[in-house]
């Protein structure tokens, strides 16, 4: 039976061609595989191969015409022995009209349109109250006492990273573990954030549970790449079968006095990447039982935490199953005129702040959020529908931050509540200056939560 | 690990290889060819769309090499990937329903045809940054040695990647650590439309490793068998612990980088100089005939059941309808 050799596309887009030159003539046999004639456009050129064996019966298209359309018979393979018809006149052919194409849900970011809700978005979730026993620690205690029960659990979990084994931690979070656990579970790496990131990524994929210590995220830029095209979408990307639990783990945020290049807020940054889970706790509660929660999570956590906050002291539940879940904020103190929104660092601000505002008779709402993705937007509107009024607190740059995510969720899902535009505390939209006094101007302090809550209040 | 025996010689006497499995090597080569000279016209009627990297002329490559391992070693490689794929064993429908973004591609469409991926063949991708397979493929390699399951990770890259430097970071891990990985690098003479001596200081590269101590060898990667012999001895050396080994396959893309290419960095008498004189498919086939190995007839008895093959994968994939738009939303987190 004899069959047309059709005028590909060297593109989606492209709708003519031009046949450079035949590499077989009429008459020859060919078979499957042979290069029968060059295409080209002003871009590119392909060769058109034989599918099938047999006799090139005729040319169609001659050599050197241009304005080929796509799809259009250019010759005629013949089985062997077979005679060829001469063909009727006929239209170039169309291209085959596109496959009908289905819109997608649109993304509003609100549950109930009957589309899946976004990732990024919290579903419900039910957090028990802690009524058993604690001990005061601080948070590098409480994030040790995580990682080692984690690991006596489970022996696929272990800890790699810069300096976490011999050296205790370089924020001696890891101490003690390399005693417990040993060298094959607690591993030193070289300076070499892009590599040990994509090798635990890989370890990951095989079924392992790292967890991987950024010396602080600042060094985790190296990695990005393996961060958010490995870990993140691997899993879309393979239709669900493959997977990557693993924790990225290490202080974020501005520390004190080492100016640019290692004091910055990645919290918006890795929010932004479907694919990723992103927390930034802030009590030693809440480091423990989220710690434990992501390395028990069959997804990729990035885990930011705060080297000004290692060293403070909590009540932290002293039990093995205590797990705080991922994507539920928590009412860090509870008001009715104003709410706050912080994470990290910048809760102990904003609880300081609420202090002041008390004093001044503005009773303010904290809204510890603790995740960011997926973020729970419940509890931030259920707040602002009682207090009609928020400020969001972030240490990272204003544009495209967090608070501006807040701005938008609170615009899309609780504007008729709002009694004042919300206002945003951040961080300066500068890289961090090293001088004392320059660093304080950059960063957000209690005072500038405390004028910003009292503007929305109009107190 | 498994008992640290003593190092074994990179290379043990050549190993005899069946006529079972040459004419297997042939069907296999000839699967991957056919395969892809299909995929290159479906792109070309538009039913792949996007980026598509034909594997043409390379197939002796990943044939030799998969051969050489055992069920259970893993493999990952870069976004020239169909022909890894069907050398793993995959199913030429489902990796041609990907390629069309259809539903029942091995990602559900939803990976196309640079990030495809099976757990049941061991296979890790399919990955779209250049060198961002080799820390993976490296990690992979540090799983095996953590769990002591006697298996290896084979990790391709091109000479092009080469240059990355997350390649190095790797290579330093991998030996510091005595990790079982092969490292194949598949030197295809370009990188895109760069040669390799255009973009690499020393063009040598099995020497890439030697700051690391890593072991190295070249290989004609037109020759399934010598390709399938270095394997074999590369895949003894890493699972006795030794650490990390480094194949240079000396080898050639026929088609271009990938279907928008504008073939001006190259002669087309290179090109047809190779495939003409070292096709690795044509090499084979006239040893197996010289050899008495197969005869003609024989021969053409494989080439139809390749031929029926990959027209059935065609027609599957043509035949497969998109992926809901349910899907849109599956599989980017896992349930906790």
């Amino acid at each position: 039976m004899s069959s047309e050799v059709l005028m590909p596309a060297l593109s989606p887009t492209m709708t003519e061609g031009k046949i450079a030159r035949w590499v077989k003539s009429e008459g020859d046999s060919v078979r499957a595989g042979d290069v029968l004639a060059e295409i080209e456009t002003d871009k590119a050129t392909m060769e058109v191969e034989a599918v099938d064996e047999g006799i090139l019966a005729r040319i169609v298209i001659p050599e050197g015409t241009d304005h080929v359309a796509v799809n259009t018979p250019i010759a005629v393979i013949a089985a062997n022995g077979e005679e060829v018809p001469e063909p009727a006149a006929r239209p170039a052919a169309k291209p085959p009209p596109p496959e009908p194409r289905r819109e997608p849900p649109r993304d509003t970011g609100r549950a109930g349109n009957g589309a899946a809700p976004p990732a990024s978005v919290a579903l419900p979730i039910s957090e028990p109250e802690y009524a058993g026993k604690t001990v005061t620690q601080t948070v590098r205690e409480a994030l040790r006492d995580a990682i080692a029960e984690e690991m006596r659990r489970d022996a696929d979990v272990l800890l790699i990273g810069e300096e976490v084994a011999e050296y205790q931690g370089a924020y001696k979070v890891s101490q003690g573990l390399l005693q417990e656990f040993g060298a094959r579970r607690v591993i030193d790496t070289p300076i070499t954030e892009h590599g040990f990131a994509g090798l635990g990524i890989g370890a990951a994929m095989a079924g392992l549970k790292p967890i991987v210590e950024f010396m602080t995220f600042n060094f985790a830029m190296q990695a990005m790449d393996q961060l958010i095209n490995s870990a993140a979408k691997t899993r879309y990307m393979s239709g669900g079968q493959m997977s990557c639990p693993i924790v990225f783990r290490g202080p974020n945020g501005i520390a004190a006095r080492v100016a640019a290049q290692h004091s910055q807020c990645y919290a918006s940054w890795y929010a932004h990447v479907p694919g990723l889970k992103v927390v930034a706790p802030y009590t030693g509660a809440d480091h423990k039982g989220l710690l434990k929660s992501a390395i028990r999570d069959p997804n990729p956590v990035v885990f930011l935490e705060h080297e000004l906050v290692y060293g403070e002291s909590f009540a932290v539940p002293d039990d093995p199953e205590f797990l705080v879940p991922i994507g539920k904020a928590r009412i860090a103190r509870a008001g009715d005129q104003v709410t706050i929104t912080a994470f990290s660092r910048m809760v102990k601000l904003a609880l300081e702040a609420a202090d002041e505002l008390a004093k001044a008779g503005i009773s303010a709402e904290i809204v510890d959020l603790r995740s960011l993705r997926p973020f729970d937007i419940a509890t931030v509107v259920a707040s602002v529908k009682k207090t009609n009024r928020i400020v969001s607190v972030e240490e990272g740059w204003p544009f495209a931050g967090i608070g501006a995510e807040i701005a938008a969720i609170v615009m899309e899902q609780c504007f008729d509540w709002l009694d004042a535009p919300l206002r945003r505390v951040s961080g300066k939209d500068v890289p961090l200056p090293y001088a004392a006094n320059l660093e304080r101007l950059a960063t957000p302090q209690v005072d500038d939560i405390v004028a910003a809550a009292r503007e929305v209040a109009y107190r | 690990m498994v008992a640290k025996r003593k190092a074994k010689p990179v290379k043990p006497a050549e190993p005899d290889v069946t006529p079972e499995t040459l004419k297997q090597f042939f069907h296999d080569m000839l699967l991957i060819r056919r395969f892809e000279e299909r995929a290159g016209q479906l792109y070309g009627m538009g039913l792949i769309g996007g980026f598509c990297h034909l594997y043409i002329g390379q197939e002796a490559v990943v044939v030799g090499m998969q051969a050489a391992l055992t069920e259970g070693d893993t493999i990952v490689t870069s976004y020239r990937d169909h022909g890894h794929m069907l050398a793993c064993g995959m199913d030429p429908k489902g990796v041609m329903a990907e390629l069309a973004g259809r539903r029942d591609g091995y990602s559900h469409g939803k990976g196309g045809s640079m990030h495809m991926f099976s757990r049941e063949k061991n296979f890790f991708g399919g990955h779209g940054i250049v060198g961002a397979q080799v820390p993976i493929g490296t990690g992979l390699g540090f799983a095996h040695h953590y769990r002591d399951d006697g298996f290896i990770s084979v990790t391709y890259l091109g000479d092009g990647a080469i240059n990355q430097g997350q390649v190095y970071e790797s290579f330093n891990m991998a030996s510091l650590w005595k990790l079982p990985v092969v490292y194949v690098i598949e030197n295809n003479r370009y990188g895109m439309g760069t040669s390799v001596d255009r973009a690499s200081a020393r063009t040598d590269l099995y020497h890439r490793g030697t700051a690391y101590g890593i072991p190295g060898e070249q290989v004609d990667g037109m020759d399934v068998v010598a390709v399938h012999h270095a394997g074999i001895a590369a895949a003894e050396h890493v699972r006795s612990g030794e650490g990390p080994i480094i194949l240079e396959m000396l080898t050639y893309r026929y088609r271009g980088h990938s279907m928008s290419d504008p073939a001006k960095y190259r002669t087309r008498d290179e090109v047809n100089r190779v495939r003409s004189e070292h096709d690795p498919i044509d090499h084979l086939r006239q040893r197996l005939i010289d050899g008495g190995v197969a005869t003609e007839a024989a021969l053409r008895e494989v080439e139809k059941k390749v031929r029926d093959i990959v027209a059935e994968a065609a027609q599957f994939a043509q035949d497969c309808p998109e992926p809901d738009a349910d899907e849109l939303w599956t599989d980017v987190l896992a349930e906790a």
